[in-house]
């Protein structure tokens, strides 16, 4: 896509942001910092939506169904079966990557409306499921994972989810290790493999490549990094609930993403941290933070279409990644 | 109540959703058809014929019949305004780009319900029936009001099917919908039918809201459950097919009645729904027929 490949600056820039969000760790008052720990988590959910938005060009509205996956994945086999907290988290992982298998097979034989419509229609399905059996779910109140569930033990040492500082270190982990791994798989073969498909699927096919099995395996990673956020989501901030399988979630990630930039490896990040701040600051005197929401979807669409990354890349950043 | 007519009574509740199921859908259903658009928002414009034919109603006073009826008039025209200017000032500058126009109609979505919620607030109010007899059958009573729902939407159904297929507006929509650009190339001012398009769907949408909103409630979160059901109508009857939509209508609403009389509602629309998306991906062209694409 860009003319110039400058890995060496892509990397740099990549570690330059993890360390400045590392040192605002000690800088940040108390406040922020919690606000900052819930934006990287949630900034996980956003790139793993934007492997398969913005890179593979297939629109979900459902990903929402991956997100909660990850977080009944989690939160439930810590309060129903008492895995531990590592344990837990791969068994949400493993939840989402399973459904996202599931789903994949399902949707990908469509395409265009249709696949945006089935994504849906399914996220719907398994929110609804939530609901019906609120016996083990929690149901609409959800269900709240107590702090001594969210202690685990490393060696001698125990590490406590609820200190503020650990949270925040284990959200910059999970943050380091997506973006890593979203860097490393857009650069690879396949990564450009599906940009091809995103730009012309049939040349794509033609060219001897399998289309399918592309897509289906992006959306089996993309599913299992949005369950990884919903998982840390669920053992972090110690709450479960329906409301995070509703529509909202799936349109919030479509939403930082096209912001932030799509198809580009930091767009996540900025378009989660500045739609959270807006309104974070706007619900302090306005409740109508969904009338923001809407207006910025229009602009976006109307006036800037590839989001702040995607355009700083095209006019002047051609080495942005 | 005995089986008989407890089926009977679901049966009847049935055949009132599918009325007012079938006019919201054919609303998306020629949105889709003619403009390819899938409009999210379409559920919104449903709300808003319901919220203003209460604001109508409620500002008129007087005779319940005339604040229903003005409501009737006048809701519809507001709503297909709206709808109209928001196509003139998003969805036409997006060239109709599919994801494009779904990211906006979300937009509009959020914009409609916030705004909703600001101006009428989170209760759910009541408007009068026009009219309160009541048909006595052998085992209950049933009201005259819900089955003129059913004869007044299937009037206005004869009446889009009359529009769409013997006048002369019908068959400039018609030929924009097989082909825009020969349409523009004779002539046909393929972005004028667009809006109007847009805005003839908004109104069935809140005609359907004006008629419901007596025997439900207006409410500001009211438009997701229409917006999920006229997707799975008109996904079964076919993408822009008018009697494949009110057909799947019929079918839909009758047996969602029926089903969630006997079985838990949650239950009904997670089968319905996993059954509609199942149907979308093995087969794309829908129920009855006529090609998706």
């Amino acid at each position: 896509m860009s003319g110039e490949h400058k890995p060496a600056k892509a990397y740099a820039l990549h570690l330059a942001v993890l360390a400045l969000l590392f040192a605002l760790n000690f800088l940040l008052p108390a406040y922020h910092h919690g606000l900052l720990a819930r934006i990287m988590v949630l900034a996980v959910f956003a790139m793993g939506y934007n492997l398969l938005f913005g890179y593979a060009g297939l629109l979900s509205l459902g990903h929402a169904m991956f997100f909660a996956a990850g977080m009944y994945g989690a939160g439930l086999s810590v309060l129903h079966f008492g895995f531990a907290v590592p344990l837990a988290f791969l068994a949400g992982i493993a939840c989402g990557a399973l459904l996202a298998l599931v789903v994949g097979l399902l949707a990908l034989r469509t395409s265009g409306v249709a696949f945006m419509i089935v994504t849906m229609m399914f996220a719907q399905v398994f929110a609804l499921s939530l609901i019906y059996f609120a016996g083990f779910t929690g149901g609409d109140q959800g269900l709240v994972i107590p702090q001594p569930a969210r202690l685990f033990g490393v060696g001698s040492a125990t590490i406590d989810l609820t200190d503020p500082a650990v949270r925040y270190m284990a959200a910059l982990a999970l943050f380091a290790v997506a973006l890593l791994v979203t860097l490393h798989l857009v650069r690879s073969r396949h990564g450009r493999v599906l940009v091809a498909i995103r730009e012309n699927e049939e040349r794509t096919r033609m060219l001897g490549y399998d289309t399918f099995a592309n897509k289906l395996a992006v959306t089996v990673v993309s599913g299992a990094i949005s369950a990884a956020a919903g998982a840390a989501f669920a053992l972090l901030f110690g709450y479960v609930g329906a409301n995070f399988a509703g529509v909202q979630y799936s349109i919030l990630p479509l939403l930082w993403v096209l912001l932030g930039g799509a198809a580009t490896t930091l767009g996540p990040l900025l378009g989660t941290l500045v739609i959270y701040v807006i309104t974070d600051t706007a619900s302090s005197f306005t409740s109508a933070w969904l009338l923001i929401v809407g207006i910025v979807l229009i602009l976006l669409v109307l006036f800037f279409p590839k989001g702040v990354l995607g355009t700083l890349r095209a006019r002047w950043l051609g080495w942005l990644p | 109540m005995a089986f008989g007519p407890h089926l009977l009574l679901a049966l009847l509740e049935g055949l009132v959703s599918a009325a007012v199921l079938s006019l919201t859908a054919l609303g998306l259903s020629l949105v889709f058809g003619v403009m390819r658009v899938v409009n999210v928002a379409h559920g919104e414009f449903f709300m808003l014929g319901a919220v203003l034919a209460w604001a109508v109603a409620n500002a008129l006073g007087g005779h319940p019949a005339a604040g229903f009826f003005a409501a009737l008039v006048v809701a519809p025209l507001i709503v297909g305004a709206i709808a109209w200017l928001s196509e003139r000032l998003v969805l036409s500058r997006l060239n109709y780009d599919p994801e494009s126009t779904i990211v906006a109609t979300i937009g509009l979505l959020y914009i409609i319900q916030q705004l909703a919620l600001t101006f009428y607030g989170p209760e759910a109010r009541p408007v009068t029936p026009p009219f309160t007899w009541r048909l006595s059958l052998p085992w209950f009573g049933y009201s005259a009001y819900k089955l003129s729902i059913v004869l007044f939407s299937a009037l206005l159904l004869v009446a889009t099917w009359l529009v769409l297929t013997r006048t002369k507006a019908g068959l400039i929509m018609r030929a924009t919908q097989y082909d825009s650009e020969t349409a523009q190339a004779f002539g046909i001012p393929v972005g004028r039918v667009y809006a109007g398009v847009f805005a003839l769907g908004a109104m069935l949408a809140a005609l359907a809201a004006v008629l419901i909103v007596p025997i439900s409630q207006a409410h500001y979160l009211m438009g997701h459950d229409p917006l999920l059901l006229s997707f799975i109508v008109v996904i079964i009857g076919g993408l822009g097919s008018l009697r494949g939509t009110v057909v799947a209508a019929v079918l839909i609403g009758v047996s969602d009645g029926v089903i969630s009389m006997f079985f838990s509602p949650t239950l009904a629309k997670m089968i319905a729904t996993l059954a509609v998306a199942l149907a979308l991906v093995f087969r794309p062209q829908g129920l009855f027929g006529a090609t998706a694409r």
